[in-house]
């Protein structure tokens, strides 16, 4: 008999039948009585004043019932409370192409988009930033007013004596890398259903319930409460069923305050559904991101001193970009043992669409760079790349030199599992020109230690129910985006409860009926949530156990639940051998009742039973009802607060980073380059990760292999392209999305650590893994053909270029600049691709309007 | 534009509607019908999502003028269980993680269906390149193929899927 009845055998999600049936119910499939659509006008421009906005030609179209503009609901917003700087309609201005500027509410999409057509709106072209670096020189026409040098925010670091480190080093390399822009891109199109209900007493508008694909409704509410100045009490958000988010929904995404601010305009509900380009405007992706890297070692292989100057292109608004930075440098820590650490972050203020948390999140750019310096170090020693990264391994429990406290630790475990099944050791180095291995490791928060409004509240609660047939209920704010946070709660009560898994239902994440919960992001949900099950669940289970206690003659203490029964710990139950006990039962219950299944029959057996003496054993329902006669309803709560010596340093910004517990990933990657046409091909991933405890072993392979496919579209094709503020690839197909064919194995590694205060010991598998695939693969193409790539995505441009100047000797770093062996056509300003095209209007003093940098083009 | 009166005949039901000759068969599926199963991921026959089968032919719904699917056999996802029960890929598709968001799942087990029935015992090879119309974000197409396989092996000896 193993320790676990229910956590750690592979289980199908809850919900996969809605979901395979297609019965299933995501936003934009709901519809409500009288329901309107409304469609959002973007901006033309990347940088403009709004002289006037004229909507009276659309409102005068036939069936368009209203035109919201800025002025219907001028309070500012954003997730962070330090950045309330969006609106839901531009108010004065607007910051990028696609930035939201009128809502127009008609009977029919067909109506609204010809309406959209026929609101004036007068603009005044302001000079527009595009690249972050060229945006901190800015001294004038500032993205926002109050923001000079168009800086969100810096922070400088310094952990241990860096400049002391590097003294005592023995090799040291300085180098920068770039990794572009990437965006969620989730299958599902956001989508917001609002609707008000009048109030019963005074016929206006009353309460209002949303409906929204967000991973966050607890921050929608709060948000929604400060734009349309209603109480929080008077909102209830509802999150259907949300078709992925992967950082992209936690945050209050602009058409899901233009929805309600719409409904209440026009006094109907109104429901918007973003297009695909919509979406990519939305973005609130990972940044592209400079890093400039310095890295000192020991002849051993032991890391001195490390330095990172960060400069993030954070977009248009704040969103998460304070935090963005922040995790850049605080997770340099809590992957090895790093002494000495400086870190100066830059978030800068661009023309686009915001940047904000994307899985990962802060983390996965700097872990490129890292882990290919650390390879580029291992190979200037002399070092196995593997080996370097165990002479660097943490010694916990211990708390890291930038306040990050580490307990369980997983990692040279996956270091070992992943060298041993890739054949690391006997074919690293060996394989055939053009194909190559490589390995890198990443680390990642298991939820942030503290929330993101300061507060003393617990970061998860949950409640639980028990019927008198013993149907267990959980009610949980958890959102269930597809990661399995519904299946991963039903267990984790299950478990404790000792009944199977059919008896729970979980209801998640409406601000009516559940407790609060901060949401869905920074992997938070198993180990706060999970443990706020589990603790609920342990609360209702001692109000059972001392009403059964009673009826067994015995302490509450001896029980044990298990299989649907409760019995004296050690004493044979029964019925751990079902079928007698079920035999015994259905005798029972046709000698009582003649019928011989279903409810009656437990009904009547129960009844039977109760009226003889005490028990050896009883049935869950027997104990539930016993406790329901015992204490009236049957209930139970339990909530979850990080521990305080987990909330990390003092230091300005050391509250971003830590974690109560950290995830671990080692990764092998088998690649093959195709030196003619630069195309690299990804042939498959060892990918081992420590998830503390897999409770659902077929979810964490899941989320494993879905980490690695998406950090190695980050590595291979993925990348927002953009010229003069205008995305040049807004569609799955030219963003490059891969598809199967394109997709290579991955062999997922479950490694168990068990940490001390997870539920069961459990951590979070669904975004550790991605950051160590980037690095995985270019560690791989350096093996393979030997070049370095300092920037991702590792396109067949990039590489052709890469082993043009290999070939040339020429010492190349494509991210000091223009590659001046490229063809003239590609690149422009910082190194994105680009397609010669016609931008939008430019101001005279734009400097997008400057020839581009260097001469772009040479020698091919 | 004026609308036209059609029938379309859509999981062995006929309907019959008054549509504009512009409407596309996925809006019609899930505003006029109520048939949202099939989801909207994009309006270009990129994702995958809309798939639905025409006449045993996997098709993009969100390109397609419903008006010229009359006289054909529409199949969605919705059409897909047997006997009011899971058909084997559906099962297999959830015990094996092959739909995590399950918004892209309605359109794979379209793409599935039609293959299975072009090829029912496909090689890994051909497995992706017909699922290669279909996009996923979530689970790296890998615990789809085991999915497949699992529902392949079901459907030969005539079970569910275990």
């Amino acid at each position: 008999m193993s320790d676990f009845s229910i956590i750690g055998k592979p289980t199908a999600m809850i919900d996969a039948a809605e979901k395979t049936t297609g019965g299933g119910k995501y936003t934009d499939d709901l519809s409500a009585p009288g329901m309107l659509i409304g469609k959002i006008l973007h901006s033309p421009y990347p940088h403009a004043r709004i002289k006037g906005i004229d909507t009276r030609r659309a409102e005068g179209l036939d069936g368009v019932v209203a035109v919201v503009v800025g002025k219907d609901a001028p309070n500012p917003y954003g997730i962070l409370p330090v950045g309330h700087d969006e609106h839901a309609l531009a108010l004065d201005k607007v910051r990028y192409v696609g930035d939201n500027v009128a809502c127009v509410v008609a009977v029919s999409e067909a109506i609204a988009e010809k309406a959209m057509e026929l609101i004036d709106v007068e603009y005044d072209v302001l000079p527009a930033y595009f690249d972050p670096e060229e945006s901190m020189k800015a001294e004038s026409d500032l993205i926002h007013d109050n923001k000079p040098g168009n800086l969100e925010k810096d922070y400088h670091h310094a952990f241990g004596d860096p400049d002391k480190g590097f003294a005592g080093a023995d090799h040291i390399l300085e180098a920068r890398f770039i990794a572009n822009e990437v965006t969620h891109a989730a299958m599902e199109p956001h989508s917001t259903l609002a609707s008000f209900e009048l109030d019963s007493h005074t016929g206006h508008l009353g309460r209002l319930t949303v409906w929204s694909s967000t991973q966050v409704p607890y921050y929608l509410q709060h948000k929604l409460s400060l734009v349309l100045e209603m109480p929080m009490s008077q909102i209830r958000v509802i999150k259907p069923l949300v078709g992925g988010g992967f950082g992209g929904k936690s945050e209050v995404i602009p058409l899901e305050i233009i929805a309600a601010v719409a409904a209440r305009k026009a006094q109907a509900p109104v429901k918007i559904t973003y297009t695909r380009e919509e979406v990519f405007w939305a973005h609130r992706g990972r940044p592209r991101t400079i890093i400039d890297l310095k890295t000192g070692i020991k002849n051993d292989g032991r890391i001195t001193s490390v330095k990172a100057r960060v400069v993030q292109d954070g977009g248009a608004y704040c969103s998460y970009g304070v935090v963005t930075i922040l995790y850049s440098g605080a997770l340099l820590g809590a992957l090895y043992d790093i002494p000495n650490i400086q870190y100066d972050g830059y978030r800068v203020l661009t023309n686009k669409p915001a940047c904000g948390a994307m899985r990962g999140h802060g983390t996965v750019n700097v872990r490129f760079a890292f882990e290919s310096q650390l390879d580029e170090l291992a190979t200037k020693i002399g070092m196995d790349s593997a080996e370097i990264r165990q002479r660097n391994l943490l010694k916990p429990p211990c708390v890291t030199v930038n306040g990050l406290r580490v307990q369980s630790y997983g990692l040279p475990e996956c270091i070992e599992k992943t060298v041993e099944r890739s054949g690391w050791k006997e074919r690293k180095g060996k394989l055939p020109k053009g194909r190559g291995l490589g390995i890198a490791c990443s680390h990642y928060v298991s939820g942030a230690a503290n929330s993101i409004i300061r507060s003393d509240m617990p970061h998860s609660t949950v409640n639980i129910k028990i019927d008198r047939d013993g149907g267990v209920v959980v009610y949980t704010g958890a959102s269930e985006i597809g990661q399995g946070s519904d299946t991963m709660t039903a267990q984790v009560a299950a478990e404790v409860l000792g009944c199977s898994l059919a008896r729970v239902r979980v209801i998640a994440a409406d601000t009516d009926l559940t407790p609060i919960d901060i949401g869905s992001y920074s992997s938070r949900v198993t180990f706060m949530a999970g443990n706020a099950t589990l603790r609920a669940a342990e609360d209702v289970k001692k109000r059972i156990a001392a009403a059964a206690a009673k009826k067994m003659n015995c302490s509450a203490e001896e029980l044990t639940f298990r299989e649907d029964l409760v019995f004296k710990k050690g004493s044979a139950p029964p019925v751990l051998k079902k079928d007698q006990a079920e035999e015994e039962m259905t005798q029972a219950g046709a000698s009582v009742s003649g019928r011989v299944e279903g409810q009656i029959l437990r009904g009547s057996l129960q009844q039977k039973r109760k009226e003889e003496g005490p028990k050896e054993w009883m049935t869950f329902e027997e104990a539930v009802v016993a406790a329901i006669d015992f204490h009236g309803a049957l209930t139970g709560t339990g909530s979850y607060a990080p521990p305080p010596e987990a909330r990390g340093g003092k230091h300005k910004g050391g509250g971003v980073g830590p974690s109560p517990a950290y995830s671990y990933s080692a990764q092998v990657a088998e690649v093959s380059v195709d030196e003619d046409t630069g195309e690299v091909t990804v042939h498959k991933v060892w990918a081992s990760h420590d998830c503390g405890r897999a409770l659902n072993p077929v979810a964490v392979e899941g989320q494993i292999i879905g980490s690695v496919w998406m950090g190695m579209g980050q590595a291979l094709t993925e990348e927002m392209v953009w010229k003069d503020g205008m995305l040049m690839n807004g569609g799955m197909l030219e963003y490059r999305s891969p598809s199967s064919v394109e997709s290579p194995e991955v062999e997922a590694i479950i490694v168990e650590s068990i940490d001390p205060e997870g539920p069961f010991g459990a951590k979070e598998c669904s975004e550790g893994s991605l950051a160590a695939t980037i690095p995985a693969i270019s560690n791989a193409i350096y093996d393979a053909v030997g070049v370095r790539l300092h920037e991702s995505p590792f396109t067949p441009e990039r590489v052709l270029a890469a082993l043009r100047a290999k070939r040339k000797d020429k010492g190349l770093n494509l991210t000091e600049g223009v590659d001046p062996t490229a063809p003239a056509r590609f690149r422009e300003h910082g190194g994105a691709l680009c397609f010669k095209g016609k931008g939008p209007e430019r101001h005279a003093l734009d400097p997008a309007r400057r020839e581009a940098p260097a001469s772009a083009g040479g020698a091919d | 534009m004026k609308k036209e009166l059609v029938e379309l005949k859509i999981n062995g039901r006929a309907h019959e509607l008054a549509i504009e000759p512009s409407a596309l068969l996925l809006d019609v599926l899930r505003q006029e019908l109520g048939l949202t199963g099939s989801k909207r991921g994009c309006d270009e026959s990129s994702c995958g999502a809309c798939t639905v089968l025409v006449d045993g032919v996997a098709m993009m719904s969100c390109t397609l003028l419903a008006a010229s699917c009359q006289e054909q056999e529409i199949t969605t996802i919705e059409g897909v269980s047997e006997h009011g029960s899971l058909a084997a890929i559906q099962k297999a598709y959830g015990d094996w993680g092959g739909a995590q968001c399950g918004f892209c799942t309605p359109g794979f087990v379209m793409t599935v269906k039609s293959l299975m029935a072009e090829n029912p015992d496909p090689s890994e090879a051909e497995l992706r390149t017909a699922l290669s119309s279909n996009l996923c974000r979530c689970t790296g197409y890998s615990q789809m193929y085991e999915a497949i396989k699992s529902a392949i092996a079901a459907e030969r000896v005539g079970m569910a899927a275990k």
